[in-house]
């Protein structure tokens, strides 16, 4: 099919908003208050599903329902090693269990029934992650095309590991990969595709994609409530581009879980570039680490859609930090002592509930609310080999203080050296600040934007003000 | 036997230029603004004969038609499992040593008997 449109990288870009709305049927324009504010509740109560129908849509695809488990063996661990009257116990949502092997199935099968609902003969997915296989298994169940465009390339064709198994996982379901090099036109070659095929954006950022993380945060509440008679006292979330805290936290305040403390982790990998060609082989975990993190927690709107469903800092009251030599520790701890062989992605957050078990008191309960499949390019012997071939220090040692991102990593010599990093939420809240004011070119905001301010960064007029007047002064 | 003639209806690879150095995104690091964006696709030869490395169309499985540089047929998966990794297999010797310490601790080993 030829085309007489203009398909420069500048034309395309020009013409996003117009090639999205019909990609995704939705009309942004609709939720606009005034200025930056717009009414992202109306948005996801219009938009998204009630729970109990998101629940009915994923139990036709066999999505969801995954069981919680207690690790009793690590927590003998945690309790050998933490102080009197510490020791949080740390259950586990053993997400893998799902179609795909990942919550994503969650994500998916909410936009896919969407899809076809809507009449789309196919949908398209710009992810190198675990929501390609979801998108593609969803879309094999109900009969729809499916194509997932992944970066999984530098320019000399050495493939990240992980991300290949995630391509084969895709074309398994029958999907067509493309597979592209590093680089953020990535997001240029995708609205082309949608424009070319007609098909259904399947965004991980519209409200159908979190309305359908919402039931993992319902199952949770619930599921604790059976176990241990109570809501847990903290979620922790491994943290990238804030779909799944946002979901996770907005499904368990549905459930009635408003005291839970949602705690965000993400795997440090300041320093590199997420579109550099040369850093881009130096980083083992592929998502789930800062530079999604931090990036999509300071400006959500940076997705594929106008206005994301996904907004973590509504949800997040704590934000920490781990190294890669620690989650591989850590994936190998649960193999070997519970029997779980999972994949990279939960077990960032599993570290950091190791670590915050050892503050937390005894009675208390955590639950990491996630896991994902394994095996070839997802395991910690995969992503090693494939570090040392790229020039890596690979060695035991202390995990924080001789972890380097894109030289050194170092696996724990024993368990009372996992630990995290704070990375203080309300810096990123005042970067949201300081990247808003620079985008806008204001910085003075209306009664309705300040309103809308306090609702996406969940903090009081007062601090805003605060943040604000110091963006000012640098 | 292996070959480096595609027929048509082969499942094939091929890779194509998406934007050149010149095209690309004016915001990237240095590194990545010298080299240009590329992509590989699998599909099913649409031509009748092809060896590596010439120019073919391919039709992929949502049957869009493309055109790129044959190179690969039948292509493989090469990922893998990795090659065993001392640091780790230590890691885990050691942490079901510290278990069985624990157990030891607890009575739960004298529980068992």
């Amino acid at each position: 099919m030829t085309s007489m449109r203009d398909d420069s990288y500048d034309a395309v870009m020009a013409r996003r908003n117009e090639i999205m709305k019909k990609a995704v049927g939705i009309d942004y324009e609709k939720f606009t208050i005034d200025g930056i504010a717009f009414d992202y509740e109306k948005m996801m109560r219009e938009v998204g599903y009630s729970i109990d129908e998101v629940r009915e849509i994923q139990a036709e695809t066999c999505v969801g329902n995954t069981p919680l488990v207690e690790l009793k063996n690590i927590n003998r661990l945690i309790k050998k090693l933490a102080a009197k009257g510490k020791g949080a116990r740390v259950f586990l949502k053993d997400e893998a269990a799902n179609p795909s092997g990942s919550f994503k199935d969650r994500r998916a099968a909410v936009s896919v029934y969407r899809a076809k609902k809507m009449g789309y003969k196919g949908v398209i997915a710009a992810t190198s992650g675990n929501y390609g296989a979801a998108v593609a298994s969803q879309a094999a169940k109900r009969g729809l095309k499916c194509i997932i465009v992944q970066e999984c390339y530098d320019s000399h064709w050495r493939g990240q590991p992980e991300i290949l198994e995630k391509g084969r996982a895709c074309e398994a379901y029958g999907a067509e990969v493309v597979q592209l090099t590093v680089g953020p036109e990535l997001f240029y070659y995708t609205l082309l595709l949608l424009e070319q095929t007609g098909y259904f954006n399947a965004s991980l950022y519209s409200p159908y994609a979190i309305a359908g993380i919402e039931t993992l945060g319902y199952e949770i509440a619930h599921q604790m409530i059976e176990l241990t008679g109570r809501y847990p006292d903290a979620v922790i979330v491994t943290h990238a581009g804030g779909g799944l805290i946002t979901g996770t936290a907005r499904g368990l305040k549905k459930a009635g879980g408003t005291e839970t403390k949602i705690i965000g982790a993400s795997v440090d990998l300041r320093g590199l570039h997420m579109a550099s060609d040369e850093a881009f082989n130096k980083k083992y975990f592929t998502t789930g680490h800062t530079g999604f993190g931090i990036p999509f927690a300071v400006f959500p709107d940076r997705s594929d859609v106008p206005k994301n469903a996904a907004r973590p800092l509504r949800y997040m009251d704590r934000y920490v930090l781990v190294t890669q030599g620690e989650v591989f520790y850590v994936t190998e701890m649960l193999a070997q002592l519970e029997g779980l062989q999972r994949g990279p992605a939960g077990n960032t957050s599993l570290t950091a509930a190791i670590a915050l078990a050892l503050e937390m008191d005894e009675d208390q309960t955590i639950v990491v609310n996630e896991t994902e499949y394994t095996g070839a390019g997802k395991l910690p012997s995969a992503q090693l080999t494939f570090a040392k071939q790229m020039g890596m220090v690979v060695k035991r040692g202390d995990p924080i203080k001789e972890d380097i991102p894109g030289k050194v990593i170092a696996i724990p010599q024993h368990p009372s050296q996992i630990g995290v990093i704070e990375f203080p939420v309300s810096d990123m809240k005042k970067s949201y600040l300081k990247e808003l004011i620079k985008r806008e070119n204001k910085d003075k905001f209306n009664d309705n934007e300040m309103e809308f301010l306090q609702e996406d960064l969940n903090a009081a007029k007062e601090e805003i003000e605060k943040w604000i007047l110091e963006v000012r002064r640098e | 036997m292996s070959t480096n003639l595609a027929k048509k209806g082969d499942w094939v690879q091929v890779q194509l230029n998406i934007l050149s150095p010149q095209e690309r995104s004016k915001y990237l690091p240095e590194d990545t603004k010298k080299v240009p964006l590329q992509m590989r696709v699998k599909g099913f030869l649409v031509d009748e004969i092809a060896s590596l490395g010439a120019t073919v169309r391919v039709k992929t499985t949502t049957d869009r038609i493309i055109s790129g540089i044959l190179i690969d047929i039948n292509p493989k998966y090469t990922h893998n499992f990795g090659e065993p990794v001392p640091e780790l297999i230590n890691a885990g010797v050691e942490l079901r040593k510290l278990m069985e310490e624990v157990d030891g601790c607890d009575g739960l080993e004298g529980d068992a008997k």
